[in-house]
């Protein structure tokens, strides 16, 4: 289906233009994630997109699904409580790096560990954008931000790394310049069942790009063209043509650990034999 | 016509035209999009892909 015709049958209608800056790269993965919605022929009503706060996570009030705009880090929480309340529901977290690895940062650990059936699409823009480019813990080292004006001293998260050690049992990245293999590993993440993250690399040209000279939307985006690197070339790689660069794709998938309605279905059964 | 632009979306960012392979694009001084020479256009479909504004969108054939 073409993008014209996905806008109209998964936007909420009038809404464009959006509220993102000229350029932000949050358009081009929320139209990736209606892209694999579509992909996987999901009927509207039998998805539910849960954003938390920040740019990214004004996404949700665009699209025409069960959605709710919620709490700063706390998207992942209501999004286990809605999957819980109705495991056939495809559940979609929508988040920025800021709101799910620094305020959320507990959660997104936790609910990897549980195996929860979510599909958390982190939007990694490297920054706090909305309240004006303060540093989170994807900056990388020595960037500026606002609240870093010597540049930061902290190393940033591997998100992939991150929840895989956590216990995420589907873990994929891309960018938005490469925002087909965006869209391909969105719909394997939802049509996986358990805790499935897919970190988008998407640019901020303006709280982030500006700040520490990246040039405009289009060299941010050649950025990601150059530095991201399909797995199977990233796999016959040395260490040194490796150095500054990262992988892109399914990183991790795991299909041999219980989801967590499920095991909680089972303790309901046991429950209610019991008595 | 192969390209169908909603400039009342377009935001002027110039990712569609840096891409562009036949570079038939350009942002004008009102900093919308422009298409040079529509005739030239390969349908590649990389400008939409790419928009963030949902604006520019390739014409395909009706069946
Ligand atoms: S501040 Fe950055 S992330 Fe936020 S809308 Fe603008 S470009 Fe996008
Ligand atoms: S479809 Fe391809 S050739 Fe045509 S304008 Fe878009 S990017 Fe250029
Ligand atoms: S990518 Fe989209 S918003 Fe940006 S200049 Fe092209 S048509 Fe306009």
């Amino acid at each position: 289906m073409t993008m014209e015709k996905l806008v109209e049958k998964y936007f909420r209608p009038g809404r464009l233009p959006h509220i993102w800056c000229p350029g932000c790269g949050n358009g081009i993965v929320t139209g990736a994630i209606v892209k694999a919605i579509d992909k996987l022929e999901l009927a509207k009503d039998d998805v539910a997109v849960i954003s938390g706060i920040g740019c990214s996570s004004r996404a949700s009030g665009y699209l025409d699904f069960n959605t709710a705009n919620t709490l700063h880090g706390r998207a992942i929480p209501i999004a286990s409580g809605v999957k819980m309340g109705d495991p056939r529901l495809n559940v979609i977290v929508v988040t920025g790096d800021g709101d799910s690895t620094a305020i959320g940062g507990n959660h997104i650990i936790h609910a990897a560990r549980r195996n929860i059936d979510l599909t958390v699409v982190i939007f990694n823009n490297n920054i706090y954008g909305m309240t004006g480019g303060q540093y989170s813990p994807l900056t990388p080292i020595h960037s500026k931000a606002t609240t870093a004006p010597y540049t930061t001293i902290e190393p940033a998260f591997n998100i992939p790394e991150l929840v895989k050690a956590a216990g995420a049992t589907f873990v994929a990245r891309a960018t938005t310049f490469h925002a087909q293999i965006l869209a391909d590993v969105i719909a394997q993440g939802i049509a996986h069942k358990g805790f499935s993250v897919i970190e988008a690399v998407s640019a901020c040209p303006i709280s982030f790009g500006r700040q520490n000279k990246m040039g405009g939307p289009a060299d941010m985006m050649k950025w990601q063209r150059d530095h991201g690197v399909p797995l199977a070339a990233w796999d016959k790689m040395t260490d040194e043509q490796k150095e500054g660069k990262f992988p892109i794709g399914v990183l991790h998938h795991d299909t041999s650990k219980q989801e967590y309605t499920d095991a909680y279905d089972g303790i309901i059964k046991t429950a209610q034999g019991g008595k | 016509m192969n390209l169908k632009i909603y400039t009342e979306r377009c935001k002027g960012c110039g990712i569609c035209a840096a891409f562009c392979p036949k570079q038939i694009l350009k942002v004008s001084e009102i900093e919308k999009i422009e298409v040079l020479d529509d005739a030239s256009c390969i349908k590649c479909g990389q400008c939409e892909l790419r928009c963030p504004d949902f604006a520019i969108n390739v014409v395909k054939e009706e069946k």
